[in-house]
């Protein structure tokens, strides 16, 4: 067992101090038409019969993230943000599309293998206890991918103990603990812990807390950020909470059955969505305040099936200001505002296509009660 | 029923439940698990009282335990009245009754909560027959009632629908239908949003409040999350370790909480615009219920802790009218 270590352009114990990483700007890791349809096996022949349809999971996904940053992706479940993010680290693999890491294609033939991309890139699941082996120890569990890896076994177990102390479980209690001794925040940090033992750049985080208690997200959310701004580390971070999206992310993304239909700086995306889903997602949040209770569901109805979606639009039959035009193409992504960072894939927003709000000024002028259904 | 109506006529009308030293524990003799030690509240026809606490918290074993429906391990003491009704009293079959058609329940995974391989229709109608001796064509029709009371589009066709075959907000509507089918007094509802998207929560949590208008009924609900409570009650009780903590009316208690844990958790939770800094969480994990401290459960992780908190457990003292808290130190002057 005498493997030499496999990766040596970044050392392993460069913890603490501030990261060199984050200064530019440049997206570090961006997606280009990602496309992943899941087929329907049908017939007497299960698996190897005809296709009885494809659920169009992802469908033209094309995004960036920007080295340090957070770029938050939300959504009503089934709209794709999670194969995105099995995407995004070839846990599957996409029909169509590129993967881009600082510009180097992911499996392309002048780009970088899968291999590398997971040594740089990692995850950090919602089940916390599904998402570890029962029979590893905490220390066994982060130091797994080390030894894999190549790294000597007694540098790994010295490594994951640091790491361990990074996330906040001591060493010395927490190391010889099997997932069932521990709880679910403990769990939670053992995953962020393996996730970070062989130094990536870029965290994929899906629905990491949802499944925390609200104390305990609460440290959890807090430690994240204290990482990421400690190692300068670029997260993805895919949640259906958009309370948390807003306190975490820079950038937002918004989904629906496998399109992009929002993208933009948080702030703006909260204050003034340009996509009547948008809007209507973040009416749906609950205001904490019982004087101001909501009076009326910002939205109707469920997603529709994404084995056929709508034609156009895809968020058409739940619309309130869906028009013809909205059923007979599918709306692109359009400034909204006047900063080239703000899109939004609405019809209402594109001058000259033929929807009758098109012609305002974009923006806020669009409001969710000004109902015109056709 | 009347026979199951003791002597006591003597409590006011509007109150539905009373709720004496509920204590549930699990296992036997010196091992035993307290999940619930010593609740009391009263509950008001047409009135909505929200359990909120963390898991194991001892929220919905409170709420099951109202109409023993926990396992045999489970040691039930205390006193449950309903209506008049003493429900730690009944045997097996007039529980079995009561079930159902003064109290009935929905859970939060309407999936494993409903039977899958009978039609939404006919597990309606089953209660009905079962409960109201209707004939099943006239259950069916109550049933579609009820489907369309709870705004299930094309009622008529969900009828015959599985339930694997309705979406997660349709299915809870569904459960929602079945539950109500017998016209209870009491509704108890364990989490019924949770697993929902944000779009569909607020629709039920929406279709709740409407049918609660409609139906006059009273309402337990549990969760964890404080924004839900803030939309659906009237008054909180804040639970630790199988206990009240703090007990008020949703307005009050967001405005001013007491207790250390209520403070604690609104600075866990992340709402609309809190954005960049950091939260201020409770440090530690909740008690094991195995080791519990001796004295306030919350202590080892209170900010405001006394030497008196380890001694024993406080008392929930009310400190304002129809407000309570289980804090020592509660009569001091605010808290900051």
């Amino acid at each position: 067992m005498n493997l030499a270590p496999a990766t040596t352009e970044r050392p392993a114990h460069s913890f603490t101090g501030p990261s060199n990483r984050v200064e530019e700007d440049r997206p570090v890791l961006s997606v280009h038409e990602l496309k992943k349809y899941f087929r329907l096996s049908g017939g007497p022949f299960g698996a190897f019969g005809a296709a009885r349809g494809y659920v169009q999971a992802v469908d033209g996904v094309s995004f960036s993230v920007a080295k340090g940053k957070t770029l938050g992706v939300v959504g009503e479940s089934g709209c794709g943000k999670s194969t995105t993010a099995r995407l995004l680290i070839r846990l599957i693999k996409p029909d169509e599309g590129r993967i881009l890491l600082d510009g180097h294609d992911v499996g392309g033939p002048k780009g970088i293998s899968v291999r590398e991309l997971r040594h740089q890139v990692q995850m950090v699941f919602q089940d916390s206890y599904a998402s570890l082996n029962p029979r590893h120890t905490a220390s066994e569990e982060v130091s797994f991918g080390l030894s894999a890896q190549g790294v000597a076994r007694s540098e790994a177990r010295k490594r994951a103990q640091e790491v361990l102390d990074f996330v906040g479980l001591e060493p010395g209690v927490f190391a010889d603990r099997y997932p069932h001794e521990l709880s679910g925040g403990q769990r939670q940090r053992v995953n962020i812990a393996r996730a970070l033992a062989i130094n990536p750049r870029v965290l994929i985080l899906d629905e990491a807390v949802s499944s925390l208690d609200k104390s305990v997200e609460a440290q959890v959310l807090n430690l994240l950020i204290d990482i990421k701004n400690r190692l300068g580390l670029t997260f993805v971070f895919i949640s259906h909470d958009l309370n948390v999206v807003q306190f975490v992310s820079d950038r937002v993304l918004v989904m629906y059955l496998g399109k992009v239909v929002e993208i933009g700086p948080v702030e703006q995306v909260y204050q003034s969505a340009g996509h009547p889903y948008t809007r209507a997602l973040i009416a749906s949040r609950l205001s904490m305040d019982p004087r101001r209770r909501i009076s009326a569901p910002p939205l109707v109805g469920d997603l529709p099936s994404p084995i056929n979606p709508p034609s156009g639009c895809r968020f058409r039959t739940r619309c309130p200001i869906a028009e013809p035009v909205c059923g007979e193409k599918e709306p692109l992504l359009v400034a909204v505002g006047n900063g080239p960072f703000h899109v939004a894939a609405c019809h209402a927003l594109a001058p000259r296509s033929g929807h009758s709000l098109a012609q305002q000024p974009v923006g806020r002028t669009v409001s969710p009660s000004g109902a015109r259904v056709p | 029923m009347t026979a199951d109506r003791p002597a006591s006529g003597d409590r006011p009308s509007s109150c539905l439940l009373e709720v004496r030293e509920l204590s549930v524990r699990f296992g036997f003799g010196a091992s035993a698990l307290g999940a619930v030690n010593g609740v009391d509240f009263q509950l008001a026809l047409g009135e909505t009282l929200c359990l909120l606490g963390e898991s194991g918290s001892g929220k919905t074993v409170t709420m099951r335990a109202l109409i023993r429906l926990l396992p045999r391990t489970a040691q039930i003491t205390g006193r449950i009245m309903l209506e008049g009704i003493d429900v730690m009293a009944l045997d097996a079959d007039r529980l079995q009754a009561l079930r159902g058609t003064k109290v009935s329940m929905i859970f939060q995974d309407p999936l494993t909560a409903m039977d899958p391989v009978f039609t939404i229709g006919s597990q309606i109608a089953e209660t009905l027959v079962c409960h109201e001796g209707l004939s099943y064509s006239a259950a069916r029709a109550r049933a579609l009632e009820f489907l369309e009371l709870v705004q299930i589009p094309s009622a008529q066709r969900r009828l015959d629908a599985y339930p694997h075959e309705l979406s997660g907000g349709l299915r809870q509507r569904a459960m929602i239908a079945l539950a109500l089918s017998c016209r209870p007094k009491l509704l108890l509802a364990d989490e019924p949003t949770t697993a929902l998207d944000a779009t569909v929560q607020i629709q039920i949590l929406l279709l709740l409040r409407e049918l609660q208008r409609e139906l006059g009924m009273a309402t337990i609900f549990v969760t964890h999350d404080l924004s839900v409570a803030c939309e659906i009650a009237d008054r909180v009780a804040v639970m630790y370790a199988g206990r009240f903590v703090e007990t008020g009316t949703i307005a009050e208690v967001i405005d001013s909480p007491r207790h250390p844990y209520t403070i604690g958790l609104f600075g866990s939770t992340v709402h609309a615009g809190t954005h960049n800094g950091l939260l201020t969480p409770i440090p530690g994990a909740p008690p094991d219920p195995s080791h519990m401290p001796p004295g306030c459960a919350f202590a080892p992780r209170c900010p405001r802790v006394i030497p008196a908190c380890n001694e024993r457990i406080p008392e929930l003292t009310e400190f304002a009218p129809g407000r309570q808290a289980r804090c020592p130190r509660i009569t001091e002057a605010e808290i900051a």
